[in-house]
């Protein structure tokens, strides 16, 4: 057991902003993960052709101008909506907030092919003539945009940046405002990650080429992990910014707070590109809980990973099964098999979509596991159907990436 | 294109770059930024649009001939007169 910390030291979290597939806010987003409703549509883009993606429908001009939207990036956009939407829901009295001790950190998975792909298609017009090569090319296209763009939109002049971790970069988003508060480096963090990533044709030829790119008669059957059938990722756009604070300054305050991170790890697989590490999850979800002074038994939900490929799915089971094979009270579910993976943006996300369960007590599915794959199996899967559980106390939240990145939160009901 | 038709292309340019503004009380001997909410990187849109949709160099040199309508469209007559209206 670890002492506890002093409540100086001790983060939470106190606003939730985000979009995703299938809802705007954190009450439409957890209705559809308890209804079962998928966010997955068919899509199109350039040189790829049809597929299918998980497309966000948020009000771009409820905080920008048209002429911002114009100038700034999808992910920059997302950002500054969950932003701005997170401060709102944290009651904190912005205009008497010091901006100079806020901190804004954006995990991002890929930051500028979006633009790059644009403005290259463009001068292909002009017989590439580099004349015509756009002068917002690079603002649009710095690795820190998206959370650059939340400091101009709001008048933020504490720190910003990114943090890039491939698809762990949601937690690694919440994790860089942790660490920042307790260093003393900003009073205020609005932290978890974006994704702009539907909107680079890219993404899906990689993916497809590497065979993990998912297709579907049923846009909303087609993200299926731990399912016999899956058969690839459903790539996503969206984002979740989390309000962070002191528990101190909460209580103060008096605000409504979600929850506390009580642990949290980043590890490194060192093993391969694109396939993951089992033993190195495992490590990394063991760390976490060893920080936060937990056994697994005390782990309520799982919010898992899997994206439903073939390999990754299976090895993240392994780890699962290694952790929490005898612990009987944890349950697991995954957001993507709702609205695909919305990788930077992932791990908050899921981790937000999670949060209610707190109140509520019902831990949400996986759903379109039709065949269960035997090599998923897990004890504590929640499938299709949501579950009323017995009191939510603690979630684990995981979120690998590519070239071996995992990362891992531990949220506890406050 | 006559001095009508290049004021009309200068005003969709403008519409397009800043969607927000109205832009039906610009007055033409006015500069731009003390009636339009420009920066430079606005005013590099001028001159990008002018070179993507009608094939007009203007070089740096010259950009203060792009303060306002009436200066702008008394440097372009020159130059686009001889193009067809788009």
């Amino acid at each position: 057991m670890i002492a506890p910390l002093a409540d100086s030291q001790r983060v939470v979290i106190t606003g939730i902003g985000l979009t995703a597939p299938n809802g705007n806010n954190l009450a439409e987003f957890r209705d559809s993960l308890l209804a079962g409703r998928s966010g997955v549509s068919p899509y199109e883009i350039r040189y790829v052709g049809k597929t299918l993606a998980g497309v966000c429908q948020f009000d771009e001009l409820r905080y920008q101008k048209r002429k911002d939207v114009r100038r700034g990036t999808r992910a920059g956009g997302i950002g500054i909506y969950c932003a701005q939407e997170a401060v709102r829901d944290s009651g904190l009295d912005w205009p008497n907030v010091d901006l100079s001790r806020v901190g804004i950190y954006v995990g991002v998975t890929e930051h500028g092919n979006v633009e790059t792909e644009n403005e290259v298609y463009e001068l292909k017009g002009y017989d590439y003539d580099t004349k015509f090569w756009s002068h917002h090319h690079n603002p649009r296209t710095v690795a820190n945009n998206p959370a650059g763009e939340i400091s101009l939109n709001m008048g933020i002049t504490g720190p910003h940046y990114t943090i890039g971790a491939a698809c762990a970069a949601g937690n690694a988003g919440l994790i860089q405002g942790a660490q920042m508060l307790r260093l003393g480096d900003c009073d205020v963090a609005l932290c978890g990650g974006v994704s702009e990533s539907i909107h680079t044709f890219g993404i899906f030829a990689s993916f497809k080429s590497q065979g993990a790119l998912a297709t579907h008669d049923d846009p909303a059957r087609a993200s299926r992990p731990f399912d016999q059938a899956r058969n690839g990722i459903v790539v996503a756009e969206g984002g979740a910014i989390f309000v962070l604070e002191r528990f101190e300054d909460a209580k103060a305050r008096g605000a409504e707070i979600y929850g506390e991170l009580v642990g949290y790890a980043i590890n490194s697989d060192a093993t391969d590109f694109v396939l993951p590490n089992p033993q190195r999850q495992a490590e990394c979800m063991q760390l976490a809980m060893k920080r936060a002074g937990l056994v697994p038994a005390q782990i309520d939900v799982v919010s898992t990973h899997a994206t439903g490929t073939g390999a990754g799915d299976v090895q993240e089971c392994i780890a699962l099964r290694q952790v929490f094979g005898e612990s009987k009270p944890t349950l697991l579910n995954n957001a993507k098999s709702f609205i695909g993976h919305a990788m930077g943006a992932a791990g908050a996300l899921e981790l937000a979509g999670n949060l209610p369960a707190f109140k509520d007590g019902v831990c949400h599915a996986t759903i379109n596991v039709d065949d269960l794959d035997p090599e998923c199996h897990l004890a504590g899967l929640v499938t299709n159907e949501a579950r009323e559980t017995g009191g939510v106390q603690c979630i684990l939240n995981n979120s690998f990436g590519m070239l071996g990145i995992n990362s891992v939160a531990i949220i506890k009901k406050v | 294109m006559k001095a009508e038709d290049i004021r009309e292309a200068v005003a969709q340019i403008l519409a397009d770059i800043d969607p927000d503004e109205d832009l039906s009380e610009l007055k033409d001997d006015v500069p731009f930024r003390e009636q339009l909410e420009l920066d430079s990187m606005d005013f590099l849109d001028i001159v990008m649009e002018l070179r993507k949709r009608y094939r007009v160099q203007v070089p740096e040199e010259d950009y203060g001939q792009l303060a306002s309508m009436a200066s702008t469209v008394a440097y372009l007559e020159p130059r686009m007169r001889d193009l067809e209206k788009v």
